[in-house]
């Protein structure tokens, strides 16, 4: 599909966007009519551009556009009467052909090498040429430069009616890492200058060193409008990328002195940014025919269909009236039948799929916060924040991942003193990557900090009472392992942020409730690596169909191990009654699940029946069954709420239908295992 | 505005709904159940049997893609188990968004009982069928027993406590 230039959502729709727009463009300027709403249109067309392309730093493309937006700020406000449409339409047409052939540029992934400075220049000219005109037509007194912001100004002073008009002072603040700031404040004072007049602000943002500035103080705007202070501070609050703002109303003749007299009114509004700028981003694209949101229930219920679908496809080709009969025609119409609904599927899947990159984010602000709190110098680096995962898994990993990252910097990065002293870089770094393994995506973080303490999770793992082995039995990995165990913290200190032992355990919990795993490693000194990996996907998941009796149950296949025919004497029996089986030299218990689930079947001798042996977290289990049916792809429903409300079934993840539309219960092994 | 006429429209609908029941047969009783409750009526099916529920739990079916849970209401008022037949039926009711299956010997037929002819059950608290009747109404000389749905499908937490104590 797309992807041929650049993986980047935003510069996707960048290019989306900007290439409606200037096709919407194009035709007003051919239809050459240049009405007011068309003005308007053109006006509005010209800011959308120029405050996307500054986004992405497109400088000549958003430089021109900027001329282009003061022009027509000129032509709406004042109605020059001696406008030669014909030569804008010329200049109009120029520039939409430089934009598009940037934005070409931009689509093959080459290099922006275009300069618009002679298309700049010449609506510059047309400018100065028609302001002239004006001003000497209403007999100006002095003559104005080419500078069109000083037209905006002066028009603005000429049009002021010195009415009840109020003095504001906000002082923003952007969302960190939103960068260019400059550009941001930018935007807002452009969007202020319809509302209000008398702009004033610190720093200059025409300078280079303004970004910089603005991240650390915030862009301090003073200004004068007739709407009311709540009107301001909601229009204010709408800015992309706020953090936090502060508004007050200044009392008369203060306009210039800053800080007194401010104590009117104070707001502070402390945005959560993710919301505001999906707000942003819908409103952005309702505008645009080319993407809609939708309600995620809507997605759920069109993946439950298309899963409905393909069971009723092999209900409908499987069916049992058909055996025996010779259907060539059939067979073609339903192999075509089965290749749609296979499409269809992916489809339906790739709809609901997410990228990482917002959850990916909102972690640079965690690390921001705690690296000042706990004044250590951290960095996070950010790999793969594209990879894609379902909506629901994405919803159920961001707190682990804030777990994680805030565990790494308090446990495992260390003083900048003591890293100095180490011989590491003063500033530690945090290094968050995602990828796709197979079925599965890998999340990993990884620190370069002092790493894992093994003898003291010993410690505490033994003073929990959570050693279940002899300590020289135990692997590194295991021992480490012990910190996602319920209750363990060996960080004496509870800080504000970790350390109260409950972090790593619901990190273990949340990602076991998505069907995911985690697993640490961690080289003394060198740092600690943690992986979550986690599936696709929870709604469809391969699995083995087994018989127990007349029931079955479905074992997802990412647990299997092995399934084998035991021998009769494969089996013992310790003195506890429970059934052991050796494998090539392993133990391993056995589970009869006809026993468990209480389950009628013929089928009791071991030597008569099938054993799967399954796997979870590192921990083995043998389920006995009748017989295996085969393999599928099921997907997966959760047990009706009135069971559910009972009690939680031991072993049962949910259920799904088989293609005959009989039911099979899912196992969950991890609950099997742990008992 | 949409809503005021949805609003409308559930009230017409539960007017047109009020003092209908649908009546089945237990063993030799006619129950009654009201008929706003119920989505559907259907034969007996293959019925996935789910492990460590009440024995009245029988498991659960496929309805055309949802899966519902069925209860066997003989059980759930603890008579005697009988083999299902032909006759067998199962009623879908839909209670609070919670859908559930009852399966019953027979349905009869939807009845209107007026509100004069339906009174409270005799209080003699004796007999455990006395907990799921709301009331009893009079048809001529017969008699209905008419269900408290929601005490069907929300009483058993109660019971399970009771019972483990």
């Amino acid at each position: 599909m797309a992807g041929s230039y650049n993986n980047e959502p935003l510069l996707e729709m960048f290019v989306f966007e900007t290439t409606q727009l200037l096709e919407q463009l194009e035709q007003i300027i051919i239809a050459n009519c240049y009405e007011q709403e068309n003005i308007n249109e053109i006006f509005r067309i010209m800011h959308t551009i120029k405050g996307s392309s500054a986004m992405m730093n497109f400088k000549n493309i958003s430089m021109l556009t900027h001329k282009i937006e003061d022009l027509f700020y000129f032509i709406r406000d004042n109605k020059p009467p001696n406008i030669d449409y014909s030569k804008l339409s010329d200049i109009m047409l120029e520039s939409i052909d430089f934009i598009k052939l940037e934005i070409s540029k931009i689509e093959n992934g080459n290099k922006l090498d275009g300069d618009s400075s002679p298309i700049r220049e010449k609506v510059d000219n047309f400018l100065t040429i028609i302001k002239d005109f004006n001003y000497k037509a209403e007999a100006a007194e002095e003559k104005t430069e080419n500078s069109a912001e000083k037209a905006e100004e002066d028009s603005k002073i000429q049009n002021d009616v010195l009415s009840n008009k109020k003095k504001f002072k906000a002082t923003v603040f952007f969302e960190e890492d939103c960068e260019l700031e400059n550009i941001r404040a930018y935007t807002l004072i452009n969007d202020l200058k319809t509302i209000a007049e008398d702009i004033y602000y610190i720093p200059d943002i025409e300078k280079s060193d303004s970004a910089e500035i603005i991240r650390k103080d915030g862009i301090q705007i003073w200004f004068k409008t007739d709407i009311s202070f709540n009107d301001v501070h909601s229009i204010l609050s709408k800015t992309i990328f706020l953090r936090n703002m502060e508004l007050i109303e200044l009392e008369e003749s203060n306009e210039s002195n800053q800080h007194i007299n401010s104590n009117i009114k104070q707001f502070h509004t402390d945005v959560a940014s993710s919301m505001k700028d999906m707000e942003q981003n819908t409103h952005m694209l309702s505008s645009n025919q080319s993407m809609i949101s939708v309600n995620v229930a809507k997605l759920d219920k069109l993946m439950d269909l298309v899963g409905e679908l393909v069971i009723s496809e092999t209900m409908v080709t499987h069916n049992s009236d058909l055996e025996g009969l010779k259907l060539d025609n059939f067979q073609k119409a339903a192999s075509q039948h089965r290749k749609i609904i296979n499409e269809l599927q992916d489809i339906a899947m790739s709809i609901r799929m997410v990228p990482l990159s917002a959850t990916f984010r909102k972690m640079n602000r965690i690390v921001h916060d705690m690296s000042k709190k706990l004044s250590k110098e951290v960095r996070l680096e950010i790999i793969g924040e594209e990879t894609e995962v379902d909506k629901n898994i994405i919803e159920c990993i961001s707190d682990p991942l804030m777990h994680i990252v805030r565990n790494s910097i308090d446990h495992g990065i260390e003083p900048t003193e003591e890293r100095k002293a180490k011989g590491k870089p003063d500033v530690g770094t945090i290094i968050l990557e995602a990828k796709n393994v197979g079925g599965d995506v890998l999340i990993i973080i990884k620190d370069d900090g002092r790493g894992l303490d093994k003898r003291k999770i010993l410690d505490r793992a033994k003073a929990r009472g959570l050693m279940n082995r002899p300590e020289s039995e135990l692997t590194d990995k295991e021992i480490y392992s012990y910190i996602f165990l319920p209750g363990f913290s060996t960080n004496e200190n509870v800080t504000e942020y970790s350390g109260r032992g409950v972090g790593m355990d619901v990190v273990a919990k949340n990602i076991g409730s998505i069907g995911g795993t985690v697993s640490v490693d961690s080289i003394p000194d060198k740092g600690a690596t943690i992986t979550l990996k986690i599936p696709l996907t929870l709604a469809i998941m391969d699995g083995m169909i087994v018989r127990i009796g007349n029931v079955s149950y479905t074992i997802p296949t990412l647990n299997i191990k092995e399934s084998f025919k035991p021998k009769e004497n494969d089996v013992i029996r310790d003195p506890d009654g429970n059934e052991i089986i050796m494998i090539r030299g392993e133990c391993y218990p056995v589970l009869r699940l006809n026993e468990l689930y209480k389950i009628k079947t013929d089928i009791t001798s071991i030597s008569d029946g099938i054993i799967v042996m399954v796997e979870s977290e590192g921990k083995y289990l043998c389920i006995f069954v009748d017989a295996l049916v085969g393999e599928r792809q099921v997907v997966v429903k959760v047990l009706p709420k009135y069971i559910r409300n009972f009690k939680k079934i031991r072993g049962i993840a949910g259920c799904t239908l088989l293609g005959d539309g009989s039911i099979s219960l899912i196992l969950d092994i991890a609950d099997l295992i742990t008992e | 505005m949409a809503d005021l006429i949805e609003n409308t429209m559930e009230e017409m609908e539960e007017d047109t709904q009020k003092g209908r029941f649908l009546t089945f047969l237990l063993g030799n009783e006619t129950y009654g159940i009201e008929i706003k409750y119920v989505t559907e009526i259907i034969g007996i099916q293959t019925i996935t049997e789910v492990p460590e529920l009440p024995d009245y739990v029988k498991g659960i079916i496929n309805l055309r893609g949802n899966i519902i849970p069925v209860m066997d209401v003989r059980l759930r008022f603890k008579k005697e188990p009988k083999e299902y037949n032909d006759r067998t039926c199962i009623i879908v009711i839909d209670i609070n968004d919670v859908s559930i299956g009852l399966i019953v010997d027979s349905v009869s037929e939807v009845i209107t009982i007026p509100e004069q002819d339906i009174v409270e059950p005799p209080k003699m608290g004796n007999g455990f069928n006395n907990r799921y009747i709301k009331n009893i109404g009079k048809v001529d000389d017969d008699v209905k027993l008419l269900l408290d749905c929601e005490k069907l499908l929300t009483e058993d937490e109660l019971e399970e406590l009771n019972e483990s104590l």
